[in-house]
């Protein structure tokens, strides 16, 4: 029996979720305990955790749409062999970037540290993965539901932003720091957006089908916020920039952009004690778990952005571990928690898997864990960022002695990473031994 | 009208928006190839240029500053938390020529500055 493509793409990306975390482990070790595992240095575990990590949001996010498209759009995929020539392309490229990264090969920039050639074939793959979306969604008639919205524009957008991240290689580009700066982050940050819009189309999805009601995806609303969160995935990404010295109208734009994020935020807020209502009543359903999770790190980590696109805060956390509080936050606590939420709906759906007794106690009891040590895990970076920020800007202490007084919070930090490893592989382990129990029949 | 925007406002960035001269006088062909030898060795891994890459080690955007020989050290030798990446004298050279470029584009972090009404901030 040929099996479903989607949770082909489940598994893998289940496998590359912990094998990042594994590596984001060990880094989070080098980090604080100079010398730990100095034979393959932290210069290869940082983008062998960061790849691993990125394949993860990519690969469960491709995984449900694959799926969800004939299943429950009512859109017959254009074609059926496009996805797997998909998934082959991706695991060739990938395993050849992970190569890369081990023999130290590098050559690319942050987030892509790997050769720039092999940039060729994840643009290949994504061409095949848009001409069979649109082929596909552009037969269905009627209006379309928010979400075929929000996956058509993380579709094109990372087809733009992919090739943008990719302009360095141009000399008009590279041969001046300041542009050459602006535009990474141009494109990273509206990279993150285009993935972000995957994921959230996915939120609304699963939403849809564990309530059964479809109008959420219809509404005025649901279209409202995705115009706001299209528009700051054009525009929101120079907060990043602020201390570059790019031309002024840039930064206030941007700081003018990241405050429409209030609207969100104040969205939420109205809206808290109603899913707070809601998750009660339906918290036994697995999926939405981890949807309710997802809201209240949406919660926290919204709060956090809104706060540091000041620019002058922004000037104090730039650089410091509040940033990388900002984006843990986000892809740990909103698209990792989104996408198990899909990951689950989606094999139940597809293995009519039952979880044994201690499985389903094994989930349960991974989720707290892996929520409790990522609040801790949070509080932490936040913590060091602050404590790093105050020390630069009073500007009496060298770097060495600045982290060497912020050392004892990170090794905190360090062990809730391990925590947070634990508790993931509690939930993720039923799944996958859900997936290859369905694969081997 | 979003995208048309969006494509009107890009090519500004692309264009006037970053469109910096300072320090243009110190991109060498040594600077450029320090630039490539930068991505080679993943210096972005634990080092950031206007705090944007990794937070194990110091931003070195204006690491020059501190002159060239505390900086040749660090890189010929490494550290207990640096590698010593072994690298020839002359990729030494290329990524100090790169570096200093770096220093004349402009400063990071700013540390004196006033904050206005608004929430932006003027550097001093």
């Amino acid at each position: 029996m040929k099996k479903e493509i989607g949770i082909i793409f489940i598994a893998l990306a289940m496998i590359s979720l912990l094998t990042g975390m594994f590596f984001g482990t060990v880094s989070a070790l080098q980090f604080v305990f100079p010398g730990f595992l100095n034979d393959f240095p932290f210069v290869k575990v940082r983008p062998l955790h960061v790849s691993l990590v990125i394949a993860w949001i990519f690969l469960s996010a491709i995984g449900g749409i694959y799926y969800y498209l004939p299943k429950y759009c009512g859109v017959k995929l254009f074609s059926d062999k496009l996805p797997r020539i998909h998934f082959w392309i991706f695991v060739i490229t990938g395993l050849l970037i992970l190569i890369c990264y081990v023999m130290g090969k590098f050559g690319g920039r942050e987030y892509w540290e790997f050769p720039p050639i092999l940039s060729v074939p994840i643009f290949v793959s994504w061409i095949l993965f848009g001409i069979n979306y649109f082929k596909s969604v552009f037969k269905k008639a009627g209006q379309w539901p928010v979400y075929l919205w929000m996956w058509a524009t993380g579709i094109v957008f990372f087809f733009i932003t992919f090739s943008e991240a990719h302009l360095w290689l141009l000399p008009y580009f590279r041969e001046n720091l300041i542009r050459d700066l602006t535009i990474q982050w141009k494109a990273y940050g509206a990279l993150v957006g285009s993935w972000n819009m995957l994921v959230y189309g996915t939120a609304l999805f699963v939403m849809t089908r564990v309530k059964g009601d479809e109008t959420a995806a219809h509404s005025k609303l649901a279209f409202l916020m995705y115009f706001l969160g299209f528009a700051n995935l054009l525009f929101g990404w120079a907060h990043h920039i602020y201390i570059v010295p790019s031309a002024l109208w840039i930064r206030i734009f941007a700081y003018f952009m990241s405050m429409t994020e209030l609207l969100i935020l104040g969205k939420i807020i109205w809206n808290w004690r109603k899913s707070l209502d809601e998750a009660k009543k339906d918290f036994h359903i697995l999926s939405y778990r981890f949807i309710v999770s997802a809201d209240f790190w949406v919660f926290l980590n919204l709060s956090l952005a809104v706060i540091i696109s000041v620019p002058a805060i922004n000037v104090f956390t730039h650089g410091t571990h509040i940033t990388v509080a900002h984006a843990m936050g986000s892809t740990i606590g909103i698209n990792s928690m989104i996408l198990l939420a899909s990951c689950f709906f989606l094999i139940k759906d597809i293995t009519q898997y039952e979880f044994s007794g201690m499985e389903a106690k094994s989930i349960k009891i991974g989720f707290w864990i892996f929520n409790f040590f990522l609040m801790v895990f949070w509080v932490c970076l936040l913590v060091a960022g602050a404590e790093k920020g105050a020390m630069v800007m009073e500007d009496k202490l060298a770097f060495q002695q600045i982290m060497a007084n912020i050392n004892p919070i990170l090794i905190v930090f360090a062990f809730s990473g391990i925590g947070l490893f634990i508790g993931l592989l509690m939930v993720v382990l039923p799944a996958l031994k859900a997936i290859f129990s369905y694969l081997k029949k | 009208m979003l995208v048309v925007f969006n494509i009107l406002y890009s090519s500004l960035v692309y264009t006037i928006g970053t469109d910096n001269t300072k320090g243009e006088s110190f991109y060498t062909e040594n600077a450029k190839r320090g630039q490539l030898l930068y991505q080679k060795y993943n210096c972005t891994a634990c080092h950031q240029l206007y705090g944007l890459g990794g937070y194990m080690g110091p931003d070195l955007t204006n690491v020059m500053a501190k002159g060239e020989p505390y900086t040749k050290v660090f890189l010929q030798y490494g550290t207990q938390r640096m590698p010593n990446f072994h690298m020839q004298e002359d990729e030494i050279n290329s990524l100090i020529a790169f570096l200093k470029y770096a220093d004349k584009t402009g400063t990071s972090p700013i540390k004196h500055f006033d904050v206005n009404r608004d929430g932006t901030i003027t550097p001093k």
